[in-house]
């Protein structure tokens, strides 16, 4: 427990919910402006079409258009396409090829929903009814939506600028490694694996209003982002919407994300742009038909992977080919999310003395795709562990064990993997065997015979994950490619009267910094934790700030925040010696007192903070004041890691898995809230199972037609869908960060869907790919 | 969602009057709302049903269940008179969507609808209901012809849905993962001198599955049925399950009927 109330440990109830749960949460749809037009996008009906002419006559007369713009309108004003933030080379040295991305398509469509117009209306009616009124002259073009399909000679091609398709094919690791590895193996498992493509579905979908200040030639731009300032960043300096001090981003309540809302996307772009046009604050918000066709897809992996043993069933090597579907055009980090996200996580929680991985990164006729929560991670521990897993069953041994004889041992950290991570801490037996007692491991053998005795199939499996968290250190990811730094920032700025703003560059979408981030300043200030307000998502307001995805912002945003902290105990120390009359040296602090060694005089914080803004008894050579900055470079990303074990029972006659227990045992290092970290498990193997069972993002192969458009053909996981998660947390402190904290945010997605393919293989004695669908399964359990 | 005119009579006469060529009246309205919305169909006017009191309720007399056209499923799943009667009736409408849909949906939007996949129209071909227009009566046999085609005139609108009681019935339905829609739903009746099946999900309107019928009548139970395949030629096929499958699940749907059946 936390030494003061509500601090560091303790399970306090999250401050955002009481106005989320009452309906007074400030959604960026909640926003409204005076004289306020709306924004409608007319959308490719077409996975692939030149565009022959665009005829707006009809269009522009129809009743409360106010203008009607498409891509050549922008192009004339010199308004850029949207950019790639990561740049990814291909073995030969090539860099990665990014193909032209228009806001509005100019004279050819590359996936359904491409953007062809946008319609600024008095009403979202009136602009529809336009749309619908706007003749384009199409020619359909031949497409391919299928990753493994979009190399292959013939493939109809997306871009003259990518020929087969192909935007890099990279590498990473020591091949000839490898090949002598499996020239000696006693045993090779090999799979082709399938990782599923998803809709990422925040219940809030995106939405944007532009406004444009004519007296101050500001512009302002509403939108739902993970990250304003790295929207700002890319509007300005790349997108040339307006220069960086003449642009302000708000993003204000966004309701959720799960990476979909990092990326900066035609739509905001083009809103803000033609609020200036128009003259007038321009509001367009995606409806969820939208949403799937636009919103950042997750995943879509096609990968053959190789495992080389020993005879005792030790890891030699492991050899992984994959396709990645990069969608239509490449998105804001999309090059990234296969290769330095993915392939660098390989290695698992395992000593394996060598890995060589190839990525081939393909454009498809489809939305593009991006990171997705847990991106790339939850790729790479499907691959390893639906190995390992697959490895232990061909060689007759229990899958559990087969890890642990292969686990980094406990004591051998700083661990350097042969794909460039260095492991900081952990203690991955610990993790399997608490999640193997949680889940009564060894009484699955009678679970099983009392499931056959009903002619049920029931079945175990494991998934021991590694993520790496906190990304990143500025200058280790711009050595591979990222356009930018990765730290993050934080202002603490008290008040006179003692209470605290914190300001952060990370942004919550949900996931509970304003709770979080005060039990911090609580714990490391003793501020009263309803003292503390954090303020985010504003460009004006906070210093900048790189944002919230890739479970940084403990990590990275919270020790930006201690750093201010201890900043502000420095300053606070002298100002304390001053007023006691004594040297600074000697005086001690603790949760926000600060007292003479050795005396009982002491002074709290509160006390400080007013001397400080009504110095009248104050250091000479002191500024007034309490606010202090910093800005956060971290030093390694943090290694996050568990075990989580899924059961479940399949009824043969119908193919129906009823996930029955689910075991997680996760080590986050240390934990400012176990409550809110206990939701973010929730949440993620949520997610996770729903990609095992549930979802998956279906194109027609043909025509390229989106079949899963809405929630009547895209399947969400529903409660009822579901087990009671059995969650516990073993902790090996980060040694790289001051609170020794790795992040939680993606875990549940990264771990649940190989330990539930397990489990379901396991019941079935077969292989199949996700989603395990009623049908799929039925199916294998036919033939089992 | 385009814009139409509104119309909210109190009578069936005066919503016959007020329904022209290219309206349609709202009974509920949980699957055209949402088709409105999307802009997939566009009406002059729709005339809500919801207004006229004497298309609501549940009456039971004898040997048979009546319910109003504008009686939700709500009320249908709640009505003690219903559990006591056809037990499954009630507990097929208490699984039908969610709670919302289930408070506004009625029996009569549901059937004069007729989705290949909603619940209704198997209860009402396996129980050998009527369906009382404002015009005529008609089979229930008669009323579902086919993909969203009932046997209703234009203009014409059901009042009332009576149920024969059964000896016992019970509903089977495998919910498409993501609609929660059946993708196959099987109601079996055990009816004097006979069984009846009905099979909603599968094909492209409710139908009949005469060789089960046939061997539930000399045999009411589950194995009777376990061998009997329905030709998957004619099935539905789509990213859910394939015409194949439906076809086994019909026969596993029905068995589990049979065993649930009271």
């Amino acid at each position: 427990m936390s030494a003061v109330e509500n601090g560091i440990g303790a399970s306090v109830t999250r401050k955002e919910d009481q106005r989320f749960i009452t309906g007074n949460g400030n959604y960026l749809d909640d926003i409204n402006k005076a004289g306020q037009a709306y924004g409608h996008f007319l959308r490719s009906p077409y996975a692939h079409a030149k565009i022959k002419n665009i005829d707006l006559t009809a269009a522009r007369a129809a009743p409360g258009v106010i203008d009607i713009f498409v891509g050549a309108d922008m192009a004339a004003d010199e308004v850029g396409g949207l950019i790639c933030g990561w740049g990814i080379s291909s073995k030969d040295g090539s860099p990665h090829v990014a193909p032209p991305h228009p806001c509005l398509a100019m004279g050819s469509v590359k996936h359904v929903g491409d953007q062809v117009a946008f319609v600024v209306a008095e009403s979202v009616q009136e602009a529809k009814d336009a749309a619908e009124l706007i003749e384009v002259d199409y020619e359909e073009l031949p497409s391919v939506t299928d990753v493994r399909k979009a190399g292959v000679a013939g493939a109809a091609q997306v871009h003259d600028e990518a020929p087969g398709n192909q935007c890099y094919d990279w590498e990473i690791g020591d091949k000839e490694a490898v090949d002598a590895a499996f020239a000696n193996a006693h045993h090779v498992t090999k799979m082709d694996l399938i990782n599923n493509r998803l809709a990422p579905n925040p219940m809030e979908p995106r939405a944007a209003l532009g406004e444009y200040d004519r007296g101050t030639g500001e512009y302002t731009l509403y939108t739902t982002s993970q990250n304003p300032h790295v929207a700002r960043l890319i509007l300005s300096a790349f997108v040339n919407i307006a220069p960086e001090h003449k642009l302000r981003v708000i993003a204000p309540d966004v309701g959720g994300g799960f990476g979909s809302k990092i990326f900066v996307y035609a739509e905001e772009t083009t809103t803000i742009w033609a609020s200036k046009k128009v003259g007038r604050p321009i509001k367009w918000t995606a409806d969820r038909s939208e949403a799937f066709m636009t919103d950042a897809h997750g995943r879509d992996h096609a990968t053959h992977a190789e495992m080389a043993f020993d005879a005792d069933g030790h890891i030699l090597g492991f050899r992984v080919a994959t396709k990645a579907n990069m969608g239509a055009y490449l998105s804001t980090f999309a090059s990234a999310v296969p290769t330095y996200l993915y392939a660098t996580l390989l290695n698992g929680q395992y000593k394996m003395p060598c890995i060589y991985a190839e990525v081939q990164a393909l454009f498809t006729n489809t939305t593009p795709v991006d990171a997705y929560r847990g991106a790339g991670r939850p790729e790479a521990t499907y691959v390893v562990e639906r190995m390992m897993e697959r490895a232990a069953r061909d060689m007759n041994m229990d899958p559990t064990d087969l890890r642990m004889k292969n686990f980094i041992a406990p004591d051998a950290y700083p661990y350097e993997t042969p794909v460039i991570m260095t492991y900081d801490s952990g203690d991955y037996p610990q993790t399997l065997n608490l999640a193997k007692n949680m889940i009564s491991y060894d009484g699955f053998q009678a679970r099983k015979a009392e499931s056959a005795s009903r002619g049920k199939l029931r079945g175990i499996g494991s998934a021991a994950y590694i993520e790496a968290c906190g990304i990143a250190p500025s200058a280790a990811v711009g050595s591979l490619g990222a356009g930018v730094g990765l730290w993050e920032s934080a202002e603490v700025r008290f008040n006179p009267t003692g209470s605290v703003t914190v300001f952060t560059g990370s942004h919550s979408h949900g996931q509970g910094h304003e709770t979080t981030f005060a039990q911090l300043i609580a714990d490391k200030l003793g501020v009263p934790f309803d003292n503390v307000e954090v303020v985010h998502g504003d460009t004006t307001k906070v210093p900048f700030g790189m944002g919230t995805y890739g479970s940084r912002s403990l990590a990275v945003g919270g020790s930006a925040i201690v750093k201010a902290a201890d900043k502000i105990v420095e300053k606070a120390k002298k100002i304390a010696a001053h007023l006691m009359e004594a040297s600074a040296d000697d005086i001690e602090h603790a949760h926000g007192v600060f007292s003479v060694a050795g005396t009982d005089k002491q002074l709290t914080i509160g006390e400080i903070a007013f001397a400080a803004y009504v110095p009248h008894n104050y250091p000479e050579d002191l500024e007034p004041g309490l606010a202090e900055n910093a800005f956060y470079d971290p030093l390694n990303f943090t290694f996050p890691a568990g075990t989580h074990i899924a059961e479940v029972e399949i009824d043969p006659a119908t193919g129906v898995v009823e996930v029955v227990d689910w075991a997680a045992a996760d080590d986050f290092g240390n934990v400012i809230n176990p409550m809110i970290v206990e939701g973010q498990v929730h949440g993620g193997v949520a997610q996770g199972i729903g990609q095992a069972l549930l979802e998956g993002v279906v194109y027609d192969d043909d025509s390229g037609q989106l079949l899963t458009g809405s929630y009547m053909d895209y399947c969400m996981p529903r409660a009822d869908d579901l087990p009671n998660f059995k969650v516990e947390a073993t902790n090996t402190p980060c040694p790289s960060n001051p609170l020794g904290v790795k992040g939680c945010g993606e875990a549940g997605a990264i771990a649940a869907p190989a330990a539930l393919m397990n489990a379901i293989t396991d019941a079935l004695g077969k292989e199949i790919d996700m989603p395990a669908t009623p049908e799929k399964v039925w199916r294998a359990a036919q033939s089992a | 969602m385009y814009s139409f005119e509104y119309e909210r009579p109190s009578g069936i006469d005066a919503a016959a009057a007020a329904h022209g060529e290219d309206d349609k009246f709202l009974a509920g309205g949980m699957s055209f709302l949402p088709t409105l919305k999307l802009r997939l169909a566009q009406v002059d006017k729709l005339v809500d049903l919801g207004g006229i009191d004497e298309l609501k309720g549940i009456t039971v007399t004898g040997d048979t269940v009546t319910i109003g056209a504008m009686t939700t499923h709500g009320t249908v799943a709640a009505s003690e008179d219903v559990k006591k009667a056809i037990p499954a009736l009630a507990a097929m409408a208490a699984n039908i969507g969610d709670a919302q849909v289930r408070n506004r949906g009625t029996i009569g939007g549901s059937i004069a609808n007729a989705d290949p996949a909603a619940c209704y129209p198997s209860s009402l071909v396996a129980l050998g209901a009527t369906v009382h227009t404002n015009k005529r009566s008609i089979s229930a046999d008669d009323f579902f012809v086919d993909l969203f085609e009932t046997a209703l005139e234009e203009g014409e609108l059901v009042t009332k849905v009576s149920f024969p009681i059964p000896e016992k019935a019970a509903y089977a339905k495998f919910p498409n993962p993501a609609s929660r829609f059946a993708m196959v739903g099987v109601f079996v009746a055990k009816i004097s001198g006979g069984a009846r099946v009905a099979v909603t999900g599968a094909g492209s309107s409710v139908f009949r599955q005469s060789e089960m019928e046939a061997a539930l009548s000399s045999n009411f139970s589950s194995d009777a049925i376990a061998n009997i395949k329905t030709p998957a030629d004619d099935l539905n096929s789509d990213i859910h399950a394939s015409a194949d499958y439906r076809a086994h699940l019909i026969t596993v749907m029905a068995q589990r009927a049979v065993d649930a059946a009271s």
